[in-house]
């Protein structure tokens, strides 16, 4: 079984005080400043030169820190405002090659196994499907499950209904930054 | 209200198509990608101003690892419906929280909780917890199968929708 633990990404010490680093996480979790030099601007807010701050940037893409660089969109104000948790109730022994199965589908944005919590909740593989329309959502559901013969396992639509609130993700610490 | 697909033009949407992923790590990243759609600098970084102040984007930049860039999980509670709103601000303003969203099931509020670490984790839950004087249903990934987020914009469809 795999567990996910959380890893501690060592500072590497050739690339200025780990202080700086720490900084430099932070403050990209803002977002880049829009701006023709945001690496430098970026480097004035830590205190790490641009060239530290890219070559820490290009460690983390390496090392899977950060998974992907780039233009983070919010689907509901573009309109693709059916978003559908599905979940399953897949046997353990079938839960990986499921999941693996889901995960190359391209309607299927995140598939993640996910303890089950009897008696309140027997479901323990989720996956997130979007589209513009409830109905072509569904459809598409429809064909996922056809195709890989999972009609025998229990599944449900959880289609959202308000975000509350849809934004990245803050680690640090209060009073960080 | 969203946008409309019609508001964003070729520019835009090869914007979007093309750089969910990629930002090139270089000096001047937005000359890089300027010149890769034909264009200028200064015409890209007001498209991305644009977007960004139109909420499409909710940034430009790193998306981490959840499971590498500290502690994550996701948790659901069961509220009633009729207080839904009030529950959900009560979660909005725990510190952590990142994604809460009104879903259709007995469990109707799910948002997920960040931290440094897995002990301020569990601290942050449990105090939410007390405050909203309902169980927190903690659901922590066991294993990723696909955690890619970006997403292929169906532009056809938004435009018949």
């Amino acid at each position: 079984m795999t567990v996910a633990i959380p890893i501690v990404v060592e500072p590497d010490r050739q690339l200025g005080e780990p202080a700086a680093q720490h900084r430099l996480r932070v403050l990209l979790e803002q977002g880049l400043p829009l701006s023709p030099r945001p690496w430098q601007i970026l480097a004035e807010q830590s205190g790490l030169t641009e060239d530290e701050v890219m070559t820490c940037v290009r460690r983390w893409q390496a090392e899977g820190l950060i998974k992907r660089l780039g233009l983070v969109v919010r689907h509901r104000r573009l309109g693709i405002q059916a978003n559908a948790m599905v979940v399953w109730d897949v046997p353990d022994t079938r839960v990986a090659e499921v999941g693996r199965r889901l995960a190359r589908e391209t309607a299927v944005t995140l598939c993640y196994r996910r303890p089950r919590r009897l008696p309140d909740w027997p479901y323990n593989l989720f996956c997130m499907l979007h589209g513009t329309r409830r109905e072509w959502v569904l459809a598409e559901l429809a064909t996922i499950v056809e195709r890989h013969g999972l009609g025998d396992i229990e599944c449900r639509v959880l289609f959202s209904q308000h975000a509350y609130r849809q934004c990245g993700g803050r680690y640090a610490r209060e009073g960080d930054a | 209200m969203p946008c409309q697909a019609r508001d964003f033009d070729t520019l835009d949407r090869r914007l979007i198509d093309s750089y969910q992923r990629g930002l090139p790590v270089c000096t001047r990243p937005f000359h890089t990608v300027a010149e890769r759609l034909g264009t200028s600098e200064a015409e890209v970084i007001a498209r991305l101003e644009r977007l960004q102040s139109l909420g499409v984007l909710s940034r430009v930049g790193p998306v981490f690892d959840h499971t590498r860039a500290g502690a994550s999980l996701l948790a659901a509670v069961a509220v009633p419906e009729s207080e839904r709103d009030a529950f959900a601000a009560l979660i909005n303003a725990a510190p952590g929280v990142n994604h809460n969203y009104a879903r259709e099931h007995d469990y109707n509020l799910w948002f997920v909780m960040t931290a440094p670490d897995a002990p301020e984790l569990e601290a942050r839950l449990e105090t939410l917890e007390v405050r909203l004087g309902v169980p927190v249903l903690r659901l922590p990934m066991l294993e990723g199968f696909h955690i890619d987020l970006s997403f292929p914009i169906p532009w056809a469809e938004l435009e018949d929708a």
